[in-house]
């Protein structure tokens, strides 16, 4: 039985001061994200209440909750996102291995080249073609190689598992795919610029039984070279693809431990009548 | 009951037929006059299409034969210089109301932009017969194609901000999310969405004012023969018809028809053109 990482910190904020000496933790990895008391406001409207959390890197991460719980928000976050929300207004920090992205002097553009991002609705850009797509985040970062662009497209598009699909129809529009190859177009988009995290908002909820296994697997693929952090509001999925669960009520997150612990032995009462579809 | 329920009822079938044939009749009455208009234009002035009219200057007073070639390339120069000065500050007036303007101050530009519109185009003439015209002391082309694209402007600035408006969000955020700078997604991804949308409202504004008499007379002057340099003046296709239909020679008169009617064509095929363009497009005006 593994132990839970990081204990709920509503639940336990004492534990931190209880841990033993740092010489005596094992030679873990740094967590990428370190969260501490993320606050955010829509207008008036508290959205997200408080959060202090660590998310580990190389590992999926799921976060379930309830419609409006605050789970979208929570990921805008990561990548500042929610800044394109011109009421939004946080408090609190979030840092990628130790770099705070709220910072005032931090770039978003730089921040969002280290954290993509794949939206719910695929949105292919209509005026590029399936080529095009892959590599515009490249092209308009200010890559003008075209053997180093015709090399990353590739790259992506076979860590998307898209390459053998489109490999002979790279000049036929984007929006010419199939639902689900346009959202691995998108994944392949995002990996193209090369981030170090993903972040997936309910990636494969407009898609098709098929089309949403061919993600789930291109996920754990992923998960060797990237922090994935996704959204998702079908519990089978959160508990085939990811590694740790978060789960968020009412813009707190209630609980937040490994994945098979919260799903068998939730340590919350709200999470095991979410889990168990008692509400949401 | 029943008897009076379906009286009732024939009554307000028969209501609701008078209703819809008198809206269609107005609906009719509206366009009638796009009708009427053309076929009195064949009528009166399609004999005088002919080549010497694309062709040729004008001829003095009583001489027969002649055309408005000048005329004709000095309205298409017009038209350049006002999309050269309308266009671009348009199109990025229109782009700061729908991705940068905050709601107050779109409010304001907006309701601005519509003031502009409905200021009457002969004073457009005369604001650009004060700021060009008098400091260089001389009628111009560069004159007349400043007050077209004045007049282009809030035209311009509207169609662009509601095709940018027409693009989905998700573009914006997907771009952003790639860490590509706000601007280059705006230009790369926002605006090249809705190219057929803005060239579209280009179009349309340069019909609109490709008929424009009365700023031309107070800026570009018009002109008999041809214009060597844009800051001399310059002829203009309804300038002419208008000095021409004043006129009192008939050989003019039956050139100003010929003009009236190259001028409707010229709009029709713009409209037509724009019709084409936005087929199937996913954003449109
Ligand atoms: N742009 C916005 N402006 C104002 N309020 C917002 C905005 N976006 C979200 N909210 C509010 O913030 C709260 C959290 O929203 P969020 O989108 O994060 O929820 P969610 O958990 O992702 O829900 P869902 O499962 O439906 O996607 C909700 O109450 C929502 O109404
Ligand atoms: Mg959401």
């Amino acid at each position: 039985m593994e132990v839970t990482m990081i204990d709920n910190p509503v639940q336990n904020p004492q534990r931190e001061q209880r841990a033993p000496a740092p010489a005596a933790i094992q030679p873990e990895e740094p967590p990428a994200f370190q969260v501490e008391n993320l606050s955010v406001w829509y207008g008036k409207k508290q959205a997200l209440f408080d959060v202090t959390t660590n998310i580990p890197s190389k590992t999926i991460t799921a976060i379930i909750g309830p419609s409006g719980c605050g789970k979208s928000t929570f990921l805008r976050c990561l990548n500042r996102m929610h800044e394109l929300v011109p009421s939004s207004r946080t408090e609190g920090s979030v840092r990628l291995f130790g770099q705070d992205l709220h910072a005032r002097d931090t770039d978003a553009s730089i921040v969002r080249r280290r954290v993509g991002m794949v939206f719910q609705k695929s949105n292919p850009f209509p005026t590029m073609s399936i080529g095009e797509n892959v590599i515009v985040g490249l092209r308009l970062n200010g890559v003008r190689n075209r053997a180093i662009l015709n090399e990353r497209m590739e790259k992506a598009l076979r860590m998307a598992a898209l390459w053998d699909e489109v490999k002979n129809d790279l000049n036929r529009p984007g929006m010419s795919l199939s639902g689900g190859q346009q959202q691995r177009l998108c994944i392949a988009r995002a990996v193209a610029v090369e981030p170090e995290v993903l972040l997936m908002d309910e990636p494969a909820s407009a898609l098709d039984p098929i089309a949403t296994m061919k993600i789930e697997e291109l996920t754990q693929q992923l998960k060797a070279n990237y922090t994935i952090v996704i959204v998702t509001h079908n519990m089978q999925q959160a508990s085939r693809v990811s590694d740790k669960t978060m789960f968020f009520y009412m813009g707190k997150l209630i609980e937040y431990g490994e994945t098979k612990q919260m799903f068998f032995q939730p340590a919350e009462k709200k999470t095991e009548d979410y889990i168990t579809g008692r509400f949401g | 009951m029943a008897f009076q329920s379906a009286n009732n009822h024939s009554l307000r079938k028969a209501f609701s037929f008078l209703v819809s044939v008198g809206t269609f009749f107005c609906a009719i009455l509206v366009i009638a006059p796009l009708g009427i208009v053309f076929f009195h234009l064949v009528d009166k002035g399609a004999s005088s299409v002919n080549w010497d009219f694309f062709t040729k200057l004008p001829k003095p007073p009583m001489e027969s034969g002649g055309g408005m070639a000048n005329a004709i390339a000095g309205t298409l120069t017009l038209l350049a210089l006002a999309a050269a000065v309308g266009v671009p500050i348009g199109v990025l007036g229109g782009v700061y109301l729908s991705e940068y303007g905050s709601s107050r101050v779109n409010w304001w530009l907006r309701f601005f932009g519509d003031v502009l519109n409905g200021v009457p185009s002969i004073i457009w003439g005369i604001v650009v017969y004060g700021l060009i015209v008098k400091p260089t002391r001389t009628f111009s082309a560069y004159a007349g194609g400043v007050a077209l694209g004045f007049l282009m402007l809030p035209i311009i600035m509207r169609t662009t901000e509601e095709v940018l408006y027409l693009v989905p969000q998700g573009y914006r955020e997907a771009g952003l999310a790639l860490g590509i700078p706000r601007w280059k997604v705006i230009v790369h991804i926002v605006m090249a969405s809705a190219l057929g949308g803005i060239t579209t409202g280009v179009l349309l504004a340069l019909a609109r004012v490709a008929g424009e008499t009365a700023p031309i007379l107070f800026t570009a002057f018009g002109n008999s023969f041809w214009n060597h340099r844009l800051s001399d003046p310059i002829a203009a296709l309804p300038l002419q018809i208008f000095t021409y239909a004043i006129s009192p020679y008939d050989d003019w008169h039956r050139q100003a028809w010929a003009g009236a009617l190259v001028l409707v064509c010229f709009t029709l095929l713009v409209n037509v053109t724009v019709r084409f363009l936005t087929r199937g497009r996913t954003v449109k005006v």
